[in-house]
């Protein structure tokens, strides 16, 4: 398959699972207010997630939807990072998944936004916006939390160090020829963001060290079987059905 | 306002707006009804939330979670208003938490399959349309005009639980099996949530009095009944009633009236999910208090930096700081821009720390179905209105000052220009 189908596969993949995340804290959030955020950045994700599988589908051309693509795949084929698989935590690792993944979604799909092919363009330029109030609203809570109460900065402080190993995956090479882009050279763009909102919200940058790896290639976390298992059960245990 | 200009207004369907003088029964029964209908709101999220992570197409996925945040965002609707009768919303989820306050019982209900997602918002939600379009007309202005917005959004959740339910119907025989379970399970819930029959309910005299409430029970879950009926057998499911049919000399169907001794024990907390439904209720609001606490915290320490900033007395400063922190989050009025070239016109409310957060908030509330283009927030405490009690004063004197209208003035024929 070529390696824009690939491509997609993960810009598919990482809106999708982080969804489905997101979509965990319906009916259990911190406020009332929050409830009508967070299912805002799900949907947004979820909308994203589906745009870039039809069009993975499409480009394959053999029949797969962004159903087939997203319920009828094994763990193996999936293409997302690792960061998005992490489980929720508490509200304050939700915010630093939340701020450390749109930051880097937000620079990419500003960057793709541009690209040559125009579909691929289309879907950018509408994710980037969403991914920028994703950005806006994470960094609203970091510096909330973090300046907030010791308790609150106690567990943003925590929550950044636990989810940090895992954002090195974002910068990894792995691009299409067609989206004509480096990962790495967002790093130091999304540095600059992230590194402000830190220092707003009076907390270090962690020190990298120990760096996960292998979500592009289809190697997950203990987290992500269990994931899937609930997300893919019942279309898979009628096949063939309509829903 | 006298009680007796009071009645006018009501007489004369007229609407009562924020700070009217009003009965203090009128006012109560107000609260409670909205207390009601804001807690079914949020409690009703659980059984449909639950099943969110297990959405069988991405299509399906992202429309019940658009619904589930709707709930929230009409809880948050209601609570506003209760807060325009003087109710926090702090007091009410506090009475929710503790058990002093109801919420509808289908609730209380498991969904045991994909199916029961579908039946549900047919049927509750087909119930609540029938139930808000109604309360659409009730005598307090701000309850009204959340009820338009609900129940413009109430349609939605009505009509995608019957769409998924329709392609159940034309699909494998195991949908179609799953369909017709799941129906069964949740008629009698539906019927229930019209409440006790005309001759049992307790608040509904003094309600239909003050026009709160503009129909029965009793008429309500019989136009209810009237509308399901042609829409199941297009459905091809059975209802599960054997006494339901046609009545042509009274122009409506017979059918078999719910249990109410099974509708008041699982009022009374009985029901199947009641406990399990109330404790993660509590859990959530439990679990977040923290995060509601620093963003109080972050938010005064704000304030204290700006009131530095002005120089305004240490002493002054310190005191605004404990205010802010010991406050739950104060009330937020929104106004919103439809379309450029409009002027701002107020929303609704909404809690929050800071003036950030606030934006944000309104953003998702208020113009999740692209209702605006500019949002305006100020603190509720910020505003300044005119005094009810000083309608006339204010009002009056303009009324016999024709002579301001360029149409006491009519030109003489033929001159024109005018």
């Amino acid at each position: 398959m070529t390696a824009l189908f690939d491509y997609l596969l993960g810009l598919g993949d990482d809106a999708l699972v982080a969804a489905q995340r997101t979509a965990e804290w319906c009916a259990r959030a911190p406020q009332l207010e929050e409830e009508v955020a967070l299912a805002n950045v799900a949907l947004d994700q979820l909308g994203q997630a589906r745009a870039f599988l039809t069009y993975a589908g499409d480009l394959e051309g053999a029949g797969r939807d962004e159903d087939a693509l997203a319920f009828l795949r094994d763990e193996h084929e999936f293409r997302n990072v690792q960061l998005v698989e992490l489980p929720n935590g508490d509200f304050a690792t939700t915010v630093a998944k939340t701020l450390l993944l749109a930051t880097y979604q937000n620079l990419l799909y500003t960057r793709l936004s541009r690209a040559a092919e125009p579909r691929l363009a289309g879907i950018a330029a509408k994710a980037a916006k969403e991914s920028a109030f994703h950005v806006s609203y994470a960094s609203v809570w970091t510096v909330r939390l973090g300046d907030g109460t010791p308790l609150s900065h106690r567990r943003m402080r925590d929550a950044v160090e636990e989810v940090w190993p895992y954002t090195h995956e974002l910068f990894e090479p792995w691009a299409a020829p067609e989206a004509g882009l480096d990962p790495a050279a967002l790093r130091g763009p999304w540095l600059e963001v992230v590194d402000r909102v830190l220092g707003e919200a009076t907390l270090a940058r962690p020190r990298d060290g120990w760096a996960a790896t292998g979500g592009r290639e289809g190697r997950h976390t203990e987290w992500f079987g269990p994931l899937l298992a609930e997300m893919q059960y019942v279309h898979r245990a009628h096949v063939g059905a309509r829903w | 306002m006298s009680i007796s200009a009071f009645d006018a207004l009501i007489a004369g369907d007229q609407k009562i707006e924020y700070k009217d003088w009003m009965p203090d029964g009128y006012r109560e029964s107000l609260i409670r009804q909205i207390a009601q209908h804001a807690h079914s709101e949020i409690m009703g999220m659980q059984p449909e939330a639950a099943w969110i992570s297990r959405a069988p197409s991405l299509a399906r996925k992202a429309v019940l979670i658009a619904k589930v945040q709707d709930e929230a965002g009409h809880g948050l609707y209601l609570y506003a208003v209760a807060e325009t009768l003087g109710a926090r919303r702090e007091e009410l989820l506090d009475a929710l938490h503790e058990g002093r306050q109801k919420y509808l019982s289908f609730i209380n209900y498991p969904t045991l399959t994909w199916a029961d997602v579908g039946a549900l918002a047919w049927l509750t939600d087909g119930a609540a349309v029938v139930n808000q379009v109604s309360l659409c007309r009730t005598s307090y202005g701000p309850y009204a005009r959340a009820l338009v917005r609900i129940c413009r959004e109430e349609s939605f959740h009505h009509r995608q639980g019957f769409d998924l339910l329709y392609t159940l119907s034309r699909g494998t025989p195991a949908q179609r099996r799953s369909l017709q379970e799941a129906v069964e399970r949740w008629w009698q819930p539906s019927l229930a949530m019209f409440g006790p029959p005309d001759s049992l309910s307790t608040h509904s005299a003094s309600s239909m009095t003050w026009r709160i409430k503009r129909a029965s029970n009793d008429e309500l879950r019989q136009r209810f009944v009237d509308l399901c009926v042609p829409q199941a057998e297009a459905l091809g499911v059975r209802l599960p009633d054997p006494a339901l049919r046609w009545n042509p000399e009274r122009g409506h169907h017979d059918f078999t009236p719910p249990d109410y001794d099974e509708l008041m024990r699982v009022v009374a907390g009985h029901g199947p999910r009641n406990k399990q439904r109330l404790a993660h209720r509590r859990r959530a609001h439990e679990e977040g208090a923290w995060v509601r606490e620093a963003a109080a915290a972050h938010a005064a320490k704000e304030a204290a930096k700006q009131a530095a900033a002005r120089e305004i007395d240490a002493q002054e400063a310190i005191a605004q700081e404990v205010d802010a922190v010991e406050e739950e989050w104060p009330l937020w009025e929104v106004f919103v821009r439809p379309r450029r070239g409009f002027g701002h016109t107020h929303a609704g409310s909404l809690r929050a720390p800071d003036a950030a957060l606030a934006l944000h908030s309104a953003r998702d509330l208020y113009t999740r179905r692209e209702e605006g283009v500019s949002l305006w927030v100020v603190p509720s405490r910020s505003m300044t209105s005119s005094d009810p009690e000083h309608k006339d004063a204010y009002f009056a004197p303009a009324a016999d000052k024709q002579y301001r209208h360029a149409s006491s003035f009519p030109p003489p024929e033929g001159v024109e220009g005018l």
